[in-house]
This record gives C-alpha cells, structure tokens and sequence, in this order.
C-alpha cells in the first residue's frame, strides 16, 4: 500500500505539469494581455501601459512566463490577479472556494442520496411503469437546458410565490450594519455544518455496527440532539439571524443543483444493481427467504455500491470547479463565476489559478478513490 | 451452365454471408430496441426535429417570403408591435428583433444536428482508433495515451469551452472539433480501450496474427468493427454533450454564431424578457424545451441502446 500510494504521488505531479502546461497554454494562446483593457482609456499613455506590461513580466516570451509560473506554482505562490489588484490569486481563490464548496457539497451529497434510493427502487421494478415515468422524468432533469430550469425555479419559487431570495449570497440590506463579517460567519458555518456531519456519521457508524436494538431510533434522536444543539448555539451567538440569510439564500440553488442531478446517480446505481442482481448469493438470499427488501437493501445494494462512491467521489472533486452556470443564473459569488468573469476581464493569473486548484482536487480524489476501495471491497489489494 | 451455377449454390458468396448475417442482428437489435421503450420515444422527439431541420429549407422557397421569414434578418411587416404574441402568420410570434420564432426553431435545429453529428463522429473516430491502439499494443503507448485521457477527463469541460470562446473567437465549426478532441481523447478511449482488451485477446485477433496480418491490418479489420456498437452507443451521449455546450455557450453570448437556439434565449435575456414567462411564453419556451427535448432524446436512445450492446443488462 505504502508503495502504491508513493508511485501514485509521483505520477500525480507529473499528471499535475502536464495539466498546468495544457491549461497555461490554453489560456495564454489569446491576443492581447491585460493592458488591452486600458488601450481605449485616452487618460493612459502609452509608456504607462508599457510599464504595466514590464511590471507583470508580460513583455516576456511566453516560454519564460510559463517557467516563471511553473517554479512558483510548485513552491505555492499562484501570483496576483490583475481584476483584483492588488489581492492574490490565492486569496482570492481562499474567498471563493468555500462559497462554491458548500453550495456543490450538500446539493451533491442530497442528489446521491436520492438518486441511490430511486435507482434501487427502479432497478427492482425493471419494465413496469415507474420505471419508466421516472427514468423519463430523471433524464429530462437531468439533460434539461440548465440556465432556463434555473429562471423557471427562480421564477416559481422567488419571484411568484416568494418564498427564497432572488438570487446573490446574502441580502445587502441586512448585512449593513452588521457586527460580524460575511467571509468569518460563513466559515463558522461551514465548522458547524462539519462537526455536526461528522457527530451523525459516528452515531450512524456505531449503531450499525454494534447491531443495537432500535438503532433507528436512536439514529434519528441523534439527528435530532444534534441539529437542536446546533440551532440553541447559533441563537446564544447573537448572529443567528445572519446565518439564517445566507441559508435561505442557498436553498434554491440546492434544490436545483439536487433536481438536474440526482438522475445520473440514479441511472448507475441502476444498472450497477442490474448487474449485481445476476450474481449467484442473490439467488442464495432469496432461497434462504429473505424478505424482499432485506435482499435489495442488504444483499444487492451494498455490492452495487462502488461505482456510486467512485461517481460520488468524483463528483464532490469537481464540486470544487462549481457549476459556472448555476452560479451565474443565482448570481453566486464562487468558483464558476470566478472563472467566467477573470476569462472576460483577461485576468489569466485569475484563471490559470482556477483551474489548477481543479485539478488538483480531481487529483486527490483519484487518489481517495483508489485508497476507499481498498475499504468498501476487501477483495482489492495494492 | 451447370458448371457455372452449381459452385454459387454450393458456396455463397462471402458478402452475400455477411449481408444476412447483418440483416438478422439488425433485426434482433431492432427488436430489443423497441422492447426498451424509452429508446422508442426518444426516437420519436428525434424524428420530430429532424422533420422540423428538414422541413424548413422547403417553406423557405414555398410558402414562407424571405424577407419576412428569415431566420437572421427577416422582419415581420404584417405585426406593429414586437414581439408579436402567435398569430396565424406566425405560429410562434416574433422575437424582439421581429424575427419569426418558427423559422429560427426551425433554422437552429438543422444546425443543432450538423453540430451534434460531428461532433460525435469526431469523438468517436478518435475514441476507437485511440482505444484500439493502446489496448493492441499495450506497454508504453498504452501508458502514455490512457495517461493523457486521464488529463482530459480531468478538465472541466464547460469552463474550459467558456473561457476558450471567451478569449478566442469560436464558431459552430471549431466547437464541434473542440468538443469531439476533447471527449475523444478522454472519456471515449477510456471506455472503448477498456472494450478492445476483451476484444484483443480472442482467438481470431491470434488467427490473424499467425496468418501474417500486419499491426494496422489487425486493428482496423478485426479490433475497431468490434468497438463500433459501443462507439455508437457513446456517439448519442456525445450529441446530447455537443447541443448542451453550444446551447449554454450562446446563451451567454460567448459564440460567434447567427442563429441557434441558445442565441434565442440570450436575445430574449438581452431584451429583458426573461423573467416575464406568462406574458411573453413563446419568446422562452420553445427554444428553451426544443434544447432540453433533442438532449433528452438522444440521452434516452443512449441509454436504451446500452441495454442492447451490455449483455449484464439483458433480462434474466
């Protein structure tokens, strides 16, 4: 293992270079460079715009740029943005990250959950009319034109009915005077939302496997305590009010990112279990007389399950690059946007930045994948 | 005579063999397709819009005047105010331009179907050829090429179209290649060189190889005819990937493109009839539906054609 995990490092630097190469080169093969946005200002003469170019090194060939970028990628210094001046690539990654972390986490988690669910139960009823309704409906979802399911939610549930925000990470208006920051509270946000995962995941992981009698209600009264606990703190600190806004702001988003998303988790989990479901200890467990739903469940499920956890894996990598159209429908302030607005503004540092930092959570989570496999199927050895 | 006769009836030609052959598999296929259902009905959503991409050309010489009609410049005359809500003339209305929305529907998804068809040809060509030699030759090549494909799976492929059309000019053209190179050296050499490694080690690939084939007469002649149907399969989910990218591309306005059913809702957005959906419906709905439908259609035969080619989803 320890071997594996060694070579796999080196392979995923080297994989990392050619990434930054490939992306560097992309981005950098357009026209012009940031002193393009001032060459129409008539208050900019020309020495001032050549200053700029030798400031940032951009009069450079492109080969030395790109060895200056590379050297100081690899010892963690990603430059500045132009957009931002003069704010770091990096800290300005630092703000971004989070906001599209937390948006594309949970609504991932929620879509896995509920696709994994669908597709046991479709992946059952093979050829009757549930199936069909919701593969149809799931696939529709899920190949919808995203931009317009997004204004139609916005549509329904905030401007007709008006029950979430139009759009943006929190309301202005109630933040003006407010004692605290929104990047400090978000982030005592995200620890809370973490401690509390990781509280139910270890109440979860005990009851299942001491095999303790009512587990489920205990399970769901820990759910309860804890999200309790979690609300009466949040009321003490004084800035419940303000972590409320954003909550409220994120819901739609998730609903939607969760709604155009679930099908693929369920289409897999589907076959996977159709494939499964030919294997010989299905057939064992349904002589012995198991009940129906403990063969789906217990037998079928769980081995059906590693592809799911790889797409799931992948998924939560690539959360990271964030949905750049969700975020620019609900005008969120996080990766995709990021993205999208350094490319129109020629911010390269901005971007080239963006896109190695997905790479190397797509990298990592290659990596996690192949070390969760070694848990979930012990017949995987490295 | 008889001479002549007797040895064709005792032995058909090879062709003839292979044509039947064909004919009966097509058939079978042809009938597990239509016991998929889904692959039915996302057949017909594309029948539709192919009639619809058909049809247009032949109302632009008949019945529908060009300077009214035109997808791009036409303006309807008969209308005083635009948009023009549906009338006889113009079932779906007119845009804010006073362009009739029918005609640009219909304009767009012969474009759409070009797009998606290259595309996918491209990904497709690429993915097998690619798959094939790697899984043939194994070793270096293989390392070299699958590693690569893991670099392309590893882009994030709507930001990365984004930012390219963003700084450089893309047309409908260049993003079918971009798109095609980008799938098919990624995800489409994976899957099809994980296929090849079944394909390379049956005996007839070992046949033709003490027969005294050559590399390339190996790969093209025994390997790739034996990837096509999943080729085919991952070319549906390819033209479901194509008409996406391009519709969120020019429903952002970063494609230099004149008419696609993206750029219709992005003239709707600009005109600032986005959020108005009872009043102005047709200015929204029908290119909006039409992307989500042909996506959803070819998605659907994808599928059903999976439960065709991947024998561990038969029925028991």
């Amino acid at each position: 293992m320890a071997r594996y995990l060694i070579s796999r490092t080196l392979q995923i630097l080297l994989t990392l270079f050619a990434f930054i190469c490939i992306v560097y080169f992309i981005v950098n093969a357009q026209p012009g460079d940031i002193s393009n946005v001032y060459a129409m200002n008539p208050e900019l003469p020309p020495d001032a715009r050549e200053r700029l170019q030798n400031q940032f090194g951009l009069n450079e060939p492109l080969w030395k740029q790109f060895l200056v970028y590379v050297r100081n990628v690899f010892t963690g210094s990603f430059g500045v943005s132009f957009s931002f001046y003069p704010r770091t690539v990096a800290d300005v990654i630092a703000e971004r990250l989070p906001r599209t972390v937390a948006l594309f986490f949970t609504a991932t988690v929620f879509s896995f959950y509920l696709g994994f669910l669908l597709g046991k139960i479709i992946a059952w009823r093979r050829g009757g009319w549930t199936e069909y309704a919701t593969t149809i409906g799931g696939v529709t979802l899920y190949t919808v034109f995203t931009p317009w399911f997004a204004l139609m939610m916005i549509w329904l549930f905030a401007f007709k009915a008006g029950w979430f925000p139009i759009g943006k990470f929190l309301d202005p208006v109630l933040w003006r005077d407010a004692p605290i920051e929104a990047n400090t509270l978000f982030g005592r946000m995200m620890l809370t939302a973490l401690a509390l995962s990781i509280v139910v995941f270890v109440v979860f992981v005990i009851t299942t496997r001491l095999r303790i009698a009512g587990a489920r209600l205990i399970q769901l009264g820990s759910i309860v305590a804890s999200v309790a606990v979690m609300l009466g703190a949040w009321r003490l600190t004084g800035h419940g009010h303000l972590a409320w806004d954003i909550v409220k702001h994120m819901v739609l988003p998730v609903l939607t990112l969760t709604l155009i998303s679930f099908a693929g988790t369920m289409l897999l989990t589907r076959n996977s279990m159709l494939e499964t479901m030919r294997e010989d200890f299905v057939l064992a467990a349904r002589a012995k007389g198991l009940p129906e739903k403990a063969v789906r469940d217990k037998h079928v499920a769980r081995n059906a399950l590693l592809p799911v956890v790889t797409s799931l894996v992948f998924s939560l990598a690539f959360a990271v690059d964030g949905g750049v159209i969700i975020e620019s429908v609900f005008s969120w302030p996080g990766m995709g946007q990021t993205l999208v607005s350094a490319a129109v503004a020629e911010d390269l540092p901005l971007a080239v930045g963006a896109f190695v930092f997905v790479g190397i959570f797509v990298l990592l989570a290659h990596l996690a994948v192949d070390v969760i496999y070694v848990f979930l199927d012990p017949r995987i050895r490295y | 005579m008889a001479v002549d006769v007797a040895p064709q009836e005792a032995a058909p030609s090879i062709r003839k063999v292979r044509l039947t052959l064909a004919m009966r598999s097509l058939r079978e296929n042809w009938s597990l397709f239509l016991g998929t259902r889904i692959g039915v009905i996302g057949l017909v959503i594309i029948i539709f819009y192919l009639v619809l991409a058909l049809a247009h050309p032949i109302l632009m010489n008949t019945v529908w005047e060009e300077r009214v009609y035109d997808p791009v410049v036409g303006y309807a005359f008969d209308e005083t105010r635009q948009p023009a809500p549906p009338s006889w003339n113009h079932l779906l209305g007119t845009d804010p331009l006073g362009r009739d929305v029918l005609s640009q529907l219909m304009h767009s998804a012969r474009t759409e179907f070009l797009l998606g068809l290259l595309a996918a040809v491209v990904t497709v060509t690429i993915g097998t050829t690619v798959g094939a030699v790697a899984a043939y030759y194994g070793g270096i090549i293989d390392t070299i090429l699958m590693r690569f494909a893991d670099l392309m799976v590893m882009m994030p492929g709507i930001s990365i179209l984004i930012v390219l059309s963003a700084l450089i000019g893309v047309e409908h053209f260049e993003l079918a290649l971009i798109i095609g190179i980008l799938s098919g050296f990624g995800g489409a050499s994976i899957l099809l060189k994980s296929q090849a490694l079944s394909v390379v080690v049956k005996p007839y690939i070992e046949a033709a190889r003490a027969a005294g084939g050559g590399p390339l007469h190996i790969i093209f002649i025994h390997i790739v005819p034996n990837l096509l149907p999943l080729s085919f399969l991952y070319m549906m989910f390819t033209v479901t990937g194509a008409i996406f990218s391009e519709a969120i591309l020019s429903f952002l306005g970063l494609l230099d493109v004149r008419m696609s059913w993206g750029l219709m809702i992005h003239t709707t957005e600009a005109a600032g009839y986005l959020l108005q959906v009872g009043a102005y419906w047709w200015l929204i709905f029908p290119a909006s539906l039409s992307i989500t439908l042909l996506c959803t259609s070819f998605y659907l035969v994808g599928r059903a054609m999976d439960e065709i080619v991947n024998p561990r989803l038969r029925r028991l």
